[in-house]
């Protein structure tokens, strides 16, 4: 397994290399996205061996191997450009997210559609968000952290993001307009909140099981 | 440098913020009852040099501060209004745990709307200036088209992103960037505009470079909606005036006093400035002191 440090703005990101090597047609890699509050995995998931490509993980800014903020400032928006610095250095990849994970796959499938290959919606944490519309708010005091993550800032900030459900329709109409795939997105996640429900119903979604999305996607050019 | 009628902050004092230093500016006796002013986006504090001595004269000890990332506070790895409402907690709290008049401009005055919602036992009263955006209805664009732009948005945001770690501001002689500041004001003297520079902005070898991070950008894009902030108006608890401008320029919100008017909350009052732009304190610092201060003894 190979760590590679990338720079995005302030902060440095962990790019885990599970398995660089490839051994099938396949050339394109894919991308994993933990949910909130977790990091990479340590090895390739058992779910991801029918993949003969090359499998990565980024930890988002404040998770896993990745640096922190101070005193947070964490949005979906800030790790989709994470995402898209990971993109940076592999290429053309295929975007797998769980959770907060799938939410931030299905933005950068609309933010770089040329260069998300597909991108695998799945259950993991943080999948609702802070719902779809304003709410009553709350101001944390103010802390001293040690640094280690998960940042907790992260994990607040980032359980009350606003996932509207035309917002993230938006992203899913790019990824079929702009993509040139006939199915950019594929929802494989059994919890359907509001967002994800309204993804699923966009034409050119997928709603399917992870097996079969892995199948596709290792089809597409 | 000076300007006839600005008045450098009394008191300069970092504010630590969950580890990140804010810096804060005080004018006025340290004794007086506390006043806070939140200055806009892409602002600093000291474009209150003209407003806060005026407010001072008038027995208030004015506090105000930089939002992270701008002018002396430290550049963050992060921003977010979430954030940038918390360190407006920070510096209240080494002040007052106790209410207050809270003056806000532009994103300041949004800001303080969601403080007022969340927290309204901090306000005795607010002050909000040309910050309550509201929705524009686009023109007639086709659907594919929109998405088009909006792409074509987040491309160039995400260009910026993966260039953010070398990027910095272009230098500049002062009056160089005195008339790009002008751009957005432009009704300003030019001395006036040098002087926001040499607040704003710092001496470098090759120039003068404003002190916001870089990797700060005009725009962006996100789930939260401009109409959002309006929807918190009229639930207001606390004494409000909103001053809005209606000169249009490159930084107008284009608020109409018919967006606002419906949603002021019980007792709140309009003050609609014709022929002044967005920045209305830092155009007419005389008249905006006066509302505020008229406001202040009224309720």
């Amino acid at each position: 397994m190979t760590k590679i440090d990338l720079r995005h703005g302030h902060v440095t990101l962990a790019l885990h290399g599970l398995r660089t090597e490839h051994a099938g047609p396949a050339e394109r890699p894919v991308l994993l996205l933990h949910g909130l509050g977790d990091r990479s995995p340590g090895a390739v998931p058992g779910w991801l061996q029918p993949w003969s490509g090359a499998v990565w993980a980024l930890d988002f800014t404040g998770h896993g191997a990745s640096s922190s903020s101070v005193g947070g400032g964490y949005t979906c928006e800030v790790l989709m450009a994470d995402v898209d610095a990971a993109l940076a250095h592999l290429g053309p990849a295929t975007v797998v997210g769980r959770g907060l994970g799938a939410y931030i796959a299905l933005l950068i499938a609309g933010a770089r559609p040329h260069l998300v290959r597909g991108a695998v919606l799945c259950d993991g944490p943080g999948t609702p968000g802070g719902g779809t519309g304003p709410a009553s708010g709350a101001v944390m005091p103010t802390v001293h952290l040690t640094g280690t993550t998960p940042d907790p800032w992260a994990l607040v900030e980032l359980a009350r993001d606003l996932r509207p459900t035309d917002y993230a329709t938006g992203f899913a109409r790019q990824a079929t307009q702009l993509s040139g795939l006939e199915w950019p997105i594929a929802v494989c996640a059994r919890w359907r909140v509001p967002w994800l429900d309204a993804v699923a119903g966009e034409p050119g979604v997928l709603d399917t099981t992870l097996p079969e999305a892995l199948a596709h996607y290792s089809t597409v050019t | 440098m000076t300007f006839p009628g600005a008045v450098a902050p009394d008191r300069t004092r970092p504010v630590d913020s969950s580890g990140l230093r804010i810096a804060a500016y005080e004018w006025g006796a340290p004794d007086a009852p506390p006043l806070f002013l939140v200055h806009g986006g892409f602002d600093f504090a000291r474009t209150f040099d003209q407003l806060a001595p005026r407010l001072a004269a008038a027995g208030w000890r004015v506090i105000s501060w930089d939002q992270r990332g701008h002018g002396d506070s430290e550049h963050a790895p992060l921003y977010s209004l979430e954030a940038d409402v918390r360190d407006a907690v920070a510096v209240m709290e080494t002040v007052t745990g106790r209410a207050a008049p809270v003056v806000g401009h532009s994103k300041g005055g949004g800001l303080m709307l969601q403080l007022a919602d969340t927290e309204p036992f901090r306000f005795s009263h607010f002050v909000n200036m040309d910050g309550l955006p509201t929705r524009r209805p686009a023109p007639d664009v086709a659907d594919h088209d929109r998405t088009r732009m909006l792409a074509s948005d987040l491309e160039a945001w995400l260009d910026h992103r993966r260039r953010s770690d070398a990027v910095v501001r272009k230098a500049g002689t002062l009056d160089e960037l005195a008339r790009r500041r002008g751009r957005m004001n432009p009704r300003l003297s030019h001395e006036w505009l040098r002087y926001l520079v040499s607040v704003g902005a710092r001496r470098d070898p090759d120039g003068w470079r404003w002190k916001i991070d870089a990797i700060m950008r005009f725009g962006g894009f996100g789930p939260w909606r401009p109409e959002w902030s309006m929807l918190r108006m009229p639930g207001l608890v606390m004494p409000f005036l909103a001053v809005i401008g209606q000169q249009p320029e490159q930084m107008s919100w284009g608020t109409r006093p018919e967006d606002v008017i419906p949603n002021l909350p019980y007792g709140g009052r309009l003050e609609v400035l014709e022929h002044v732009g967005h920045f209305v304190h830092i155009e007419q610092p005389d008249l905006v002191a006066a509302l505020i201060l008229d406001f202040l003894s009224a309720s």
